[in-house]
């Protein structure tokens, strides 16, 4: 009060090198700098974190993330596949800083991930689903991808083994190719025990439907079908009704065997801690990060519930000969001569592709056994 | 035949199967939406109503261990929300639309919120009654194993009608929604008729949604309702306002939903996004059927601000 009073005219230049500094250091703090040094690393979930199913599995990954020391985790929940994610994303390099996002759902890569990234080169955007592609896609982008229908395999042996009218029932969501291979190694899996074998497949049209899934389950059981697995974010609805009316199932990303105590079979679950805590490594250790990230029951990234009451001791035999044989790393689901279910050939005679063959992972055809179909 | 495939006869008794299944949380939102429009308000926060009563029901259900004492909780819950859509409502020039989008918003919010650790846990079920039991096949005694909840629902529509059109109460609901001067000029209390009736509504959609959680589909999650309240408020205006109109659409919207994955289950393989839709397609069919540019809908409230 005292300066302002006696000396007006240096004051004014006073106050306006305080407001240069303020501007600077203002200019400054917007920048992602962390006085912290704890590296700012996110996580996106298309719904909700405890869902006992695919945002759950992601979770778990981020929670042990969250145990590793110098890293701050943050989360976003229930973001659709929208616009609004790359509003999560922005807001996450933007305002806290982030180094690494993990945008968990399918659908967020293209055109999302795919727009956002080259305006933040500092920052990485690795998604779950196999889509990066080399050259084409920005440098800051990639995708790690587990073969987790290399535990559907097993757990189709195991649905072969215990079904009795030899008709299984797949509910999914939406026929991506990550999900038809799904499907179709289930079932290739099945006919390895029982070569008639049909899989009945619906698709309920979106990741979480609980009412629809219930529905669905229910008329798949009115045709008497007796195995049912799925590929929806929230198998928790499916597993009851099928432990409800007397049927098995086969559980998906997480393990659901409390659900149903009497016809839990199996199921193909994800092991996400593995993978992530690695990824934080790799950035903390300044190692470049690999833009495909690939495996199955090998490398640990996917793995299957422990067998269920109700298999029986011929079948775990089987499935755990089939599981050597993936941990060997000779095992091939796709080999020829394989038809799809309207009889054309997909895959020619004395031609096999191994797990990690790039093809199929556009796979778009159902093999021949599923009674379905991939249009909408 | 007992335990094998039904092959075709599997459509109809899907939809006749989720006619009843999936028809309770329809019935029970759009009865209590009735009447809260009868009596001249609309909420179209019963959306929001609809999932704090599914967990609060399952969450005081997985608590206490008896399922009815969630449906009480699932109710009480709606009439608190009910109760707080009238209080802010019963101010002037405060718009009932925007206070029930306010409301659906934060119903929902604080059910979220609420609900995050009962998402893994299995609460004890509402029973069913079997109605079945005639039935050599395990697929119909399936699909004619009936909730409580939806007998219930069954006897209240044509209460529910009985009570607008032949009591006293009935008759004042009815003049407060037709109009606020005449009712005020006969002594009418309109604000508490309105607060009573929307609580009462907040009630019944609480309850619908106790059965969401605890019947069918049977479990609590963050998508459970995916809409169902909305489109039992508008299946309300496809009902003109009458409740064993309500009890009509809501079973035909519950036997449509179950046409999708029935006919997939038979091998009608393709065109399952517009199977899905047919719900929606066949309101809009309705609704172009009844309408006419000659009237204006029967039945409406006068005092309804949509109308206004």
């Amino acid at each position: 009060m005292k300066i302002s009073a006696t000396t007006s005219y240096p004051s004014f230049l006073l106050r306006l090198y305080i407001l240069s500094r303020i501007l600077l250091v203002s200019l400054l703090m917007s920048a992602p700098v962390h006085a912290g040094g704890d590296t700012v690393v996110g996580f996106i979930y298309v719904g909700s974190k405890a869902d006992y199913g695919y945002n759950q599995a992601h979770a778990l990954g981020a929670d042990a993330v969250k145990a590793m020391p110098g890293v701050k985790v943050i989360e976003e929940e229930n973001v659709p596949e929208t616009l609004a994610v790359q509003n999560s994303m922005e807001s996450m390099v933007n305002l806290d800083g982030a180094k690494l996002i993990f945008p968990t759902s399918f659908g967020y890569y293209d055109p999302h991930v795919l727009s956002v990234a080259p305006k933040y080169p500092g920052t990485a955007f690795l998604h779950a689903g196999g889509l990066y592609q080399e050259g084409k896609h920005p440098a800051n982008a990639g995708s790690y991808f587990g073969y987790i229908d290399e535990a559907q395999y097993i757990a189709g042996i195991v649905a072969g083994g215990a079904s009795k009218t030899g008709k299984l029932g797949f509910i999914a969501a939406k026929p991506i190719p990550q999900m038809l291979r799904n499907i179709n190694s289930f079932t290739l899996g099945a006919q390895s025990v029982n070569p008639k074998i049909t899989t009945q497949v619906i698709f309920t049209g979106d990741w979480a439907m609980p009412v629809k899934e219930a529905e669905a389950a229910n008329s798949l059981i009115d045709q008497g079908i007796d195995v049912i697995t799925m590929h929806v974010d929230s198998p928790k609805v499916i597993i009851e009704t099928c432990e409800r009316r007397g049927i098995y199932s086969s559980g998906y990303h997480a393990d659901q065997s409390g659900l149903a105590p009497k016809g839990y079979l199996t199921g193909a679950e994800w092991n996400w801690p593995m993978v992530y805590t690695g990824f934080v490594k790799m950035l903390q250790e300044g190692k470049p990060l690999p833009h495909l990230l690939r495996g199955g029951l090998k490398e640990g990234i996917v793995k299957n519930s422990p067998y269920g009451p109700a298999v029986g001791k011929e079948t775990i035999a089987l499935a755990n000969a089939a599981k050597a044989k993936f941990m060997a790393g000779d095992m091939v689901i796709y080999k020829g001569e394989l038809k799809d279910n309207k009889g054309n050939v997909v895959i020619p005679a004395r031609q096999s592709l191994p797990q990690t063959d790039i093809k199929l992972e556009s796979m778009d055809y159902l093999v021949a056994g599923v009674i379905g179909s991939t249009g909408s | 035949m007992n335990d094998s495939a039904l092959g075709w006869w599997g459509v109809p008794l899907a939809i006749l199967g989720g006619a009843i299944r999936a028809s309770t949380p329809y019935l029970f939102v759009s009865l209590g939406e009735c009447l809260t429009e009868k009596s001249g308000r609309i909420n179209l926060g019963l959306e929001g109503n609809l999932v704090l009563g599914a967990m609060s029901a399952y969450a005081v259900s997985y608590l206490s261990g008896s399922p009815w004492l969630g449906v009480l909780a699932a109710g009480a819950a709606g009439m608190l929300l009910g109760m707080l859509h009238a209080w802010l409502c019963s101010y002037p020039k405060v718009n009932d639309i925007a206070v029930g989008i306010a409301l659906m918003m934060f119903g929902a919010g604080i059910a979220f919120f609420f609900g995050k650790p009962y998402i893994q846990p299995a609460a004890p079920h509402l029973p069913a009654i079997s109605f079945g039991a005639w039935s050599g096949s395990a697929q119909v005694r399936s699909a004619l194993e009936i909730n409580v909840l939806f007998v219930i629902g069954l006897g209240i529509a044509p209460l529910l009608s009985w009570f607008l059109s032949n009591t006293r109460w009935g008759l004042m609901v009815r003049t407060v929604g037709d109009s606020r001067d005449a009712a005020g000029a006969l002594g009418f209390p309109v604000n508490s008729v309105r607060a009573v009736a929307t609580m009462t509504g907040g009630f019944l959609a609480g309850v619908g949604g106790a059965f969401l959680s605890l019947y069918y589909p049977g479990s609590w999650n963050e998508g459970l309702s995916s809409g169902q309240g909305l489109i039992a408020v508008a299946l309300v205006v496809f009902a003109h306002w009458q409740p064993m109109r309500c009890l009509y659409a809501a079973l035909l919207f519950g036997g449509a939903g179950a046409l999708g994955p029935a006919l997939q289950s038979v091998g009608v393989t393709g065109g399952y996004y517009l199977f899905n839709a047919a719900p929606y397609v066949l309101t809009l069919l309705l609704m172009m059927a009844t309408c006419s540019p000659e009237r204006t809908l029967s039945g409406i409230p006068g005092e309804l601000s949509i109308t206004k």
